[in-house]
């Protein structure tokens, strides 16, 4: 059981994990790293969403669904992006965003 | 619950049997008479817009998560519009040699697009409001890099598609903390546990950053300009009409809906968001060349002006918000009808080649001029409507201040887009672009845009029917 351990140690934990991805999304200059970020955000919200739901709400199940839905869209999402990662690298030869970048304003 | 039940979501439904259908008669077409896709689907997706204005039940299926009233069904309406006419504009371009191999996917990922803002707008909590927010945006980033030997159009998909990740990711985790502090996600619930305390407010600061980014508000705007530039013409003008128009929407609906109670917490934050989207996006507009990056932060800075309506948090902003973009869906249709008919026949994108164009093509010109018009807010034409009440609900609210930036700015953004109609009328120029005529469902698509702004311009009942309708929530 996870009885021991306080419920704001889980909130630290994916706060450190939220921000790190949002840094990593920000600094990184990888397309599949910049991806890898964002998957660090959505395991933040996740361990939000059952944190929440096991310590302050236990006896319903919304937190956990959600939990589950967002696991799905993010499967869906990084399926339809590393596709278009592929594609760019075919025409770029290159995943840097630095490459990456034909339009200027 | 009966079979008869479901009829209350046959929007979705549909749509949803449309793109299945469209997808099981593209499996059984020929190669060489894939084109034959583009009536089919056009009329499949007539029928829809038309089935859309018969008289529906409202009602709240699967335990509340799925909720449709008269207001959420006038709004997809609205959507069915301008998608009605994004498709009979693409007609020229979908014709096009290099687009026969896929003609069938532009048309399945639109629909799913759409299926998934429908499902958006009806939610009734926010797991539903999430999946449709996805849906809505993962099949736009495969929209996005349709072109897929063109590398503008795979760079435009990356940088929308993730992106558009990013902010979900933002929105979800605000959305956690809304579920921490209230314990429910369902709207009815959330709305009496609300309040102003610094974790949910912090949540709602989270929860409008990640629709800010949809809608492409500054400072959330940076891949709106790329992305406009990169996908492809039709494309583009889906992601500023109804992509936006629906994120406008459910915004609207959530912040009256769910976040009532709290509205001097999000008031001020729209305020700045919204003076600070106009200024930036109209001093931007003026410097672009290219006409797609114009019309891009051409939209950014109607985004501010959207949020002067939302602000006001009254019936007659919610009317005037659904008025203007119903207005804006009909006058930049018309502004990127014509640029995607001039791309498509020469290739040509800079304002410098429209130098001349009033004496080669006369009534694209026009057009034009009418949809510039409109954008701008000069009076004869619906835009300067959509404007005005905007502006009389902000400051029937007591927002002079803002009335005052606001309409500073529709002034600022006269000026850039004059520069259009200078260029079409007065500019000389050696190699204008030749005359050509456009088949006749394109221009069915572009007269159909230029009717919509000198109808809700002359016509009333429009407004009076979406106030009527703009009561449902209160």
């Amino acid at each position: 059981m996870t009885g021991n351990i306080p419920l704001e140690y889980f909130l630290v934990l994916s706060t450190l994990m939220f921000f790190t991805g949002i840094f990593g999304f920000l600094t990184r200059r990888n397309l599949i790293t910049m991806l890898m970020s964002i998957e660090l955000i959505l395991n933040a919200v996740n361990i939000n969403f059952v944190a929440f739901n096991h310590y302050l709400y236990p006896n319903q199940l919304q937190g956990h669904f959600f939990t589950l839905i967002i696991i799905a869209v993010a499967a869906a999402e990084a399926a339809v992006a590393i596709a278009i990662i592929i594609n760019i690298y075919r025409s770029f030869k290159s995943i840097e965003v630095d490459k990456v970048n034909q339009m200027k304003n | 619950m009966n079979i008869y039940d479901f009829l209350i979501m046959r929007h979705e439904l549909v749509l949803v049997i449309s793109a299945l259908s469209l997808l099981i008669i593209d499996l059984a077409l020929k190669p060489e008479s894939k084109r034959h896709i583009i009536p089919i689907a056009v009329v499949l997706f007539a029928l829809n817009a038309i089935i859309g204005y018969l008289p529906t039940p409202a009602g709240i299926l699967f335990g509340g998560m799925y909720q449709s009233t008269p207001l959420v069904i006038m709004m997809k309406n609205v959507l069915n519009t301008g998608v009605l006419i994004i498709l009979l504009q693409s007609y020229g371009w979908l014709t096009k040699e290099e687009n026969k191999e896929k003609i069938a996917e532009f048309f399945i990922l639109m629909f799913t697009t759409l299926i998934g803002m429908y499902f958006m707008l009806s939610a009734g909590d926010f797991l539903m409001f999430y999946l449709g927010l996805e849906t809505a945006s993962i099949p736009l980033a495969a929209l996005a890099a349709y072109q897929h030997h063109r590398t503008k159009s795979a760079e435009a998909g990356i940088k929308f598609i993730l992106s558009s990740a990013f902010s979900s990711g933002i929105l979800l985790f605000g959305l956690s903390f809304i579920y921490g502090t209230t314990g429910s996600i369902m709207f009815s619930d959330v709305v009496f546990n609300i309040s102003d305390a610094p974790l949910q407010v912090l949540a709602i600061i989270f929860f409008i950053s990640g629709m800010a980014f949809k809608i492409s508000l500054v400072p959330f705007h940076l891949w709106t300009a790329d992305v406009y530039e990169g996908a492809p013409t039709n494309i583009t003008s889906y992601f500023s009409v109804i992509s936006k128009g629906a994120a406008s929407f459910m915004l609207m609906l959530i912040l009256f809906k769910v976040f009532s109670p709290v509205i001097h917490v999000w008031q001020d934050i729209l305020y700045a968001l919204s003076v600070a989207t106009m200024v930036v996006g109209n001093l931007f507009a003026l410097r672009q060349k290219n006409m797609k990056r114009f019309l891009a932060f051409s939209s950014i800075a109607q985004a501010g002006f959207i949020l002067l309506g939302i602000m006001v948090g009254s019936q007659l902003g919610m009317t005037s918000v659904i008025y203007f973009i119903l207005v804006y869906i009909f006058s930049n249709l018309g502004a990127f009808g014509v640029v995607s008919v001039i791309e498509n026949r020469t290739g040509k994108l800079s304002m410098d080649d429209y130098n001349g164009l009033y004496h080669t093509n006369p009534k694209l010109t026009l057009l034009m001029m009418l949809a510039v018009f409109s954008l701008a807010g000069i009076p004869p034409v619906a835009g300067f409507f959509g404007k005005f009440f905007l502006f009389t609900a902000a400051a029937s609210a007591g927002l002079y201040w803002l009335v005052f930036i606001a309409v500073l700015n529709a002034t600022i953004s006269l000026y850039y887009y004059l520069l259009v109609v200078k260029a079409m009328f007065i500019n000389k120029n050696e190699t204008p672009i030749e005359p050509f005529k456009s088949d006749m469902v394109t221009r069915a698509g572009l007269l159909l845009s230029a009717a919509g702004i000198f109808i809700l311009g002359f016509w009333s009942q429009v407004y009076e029917w979406i106030n009527n309708l703009s009561v449902g929530i209160f």
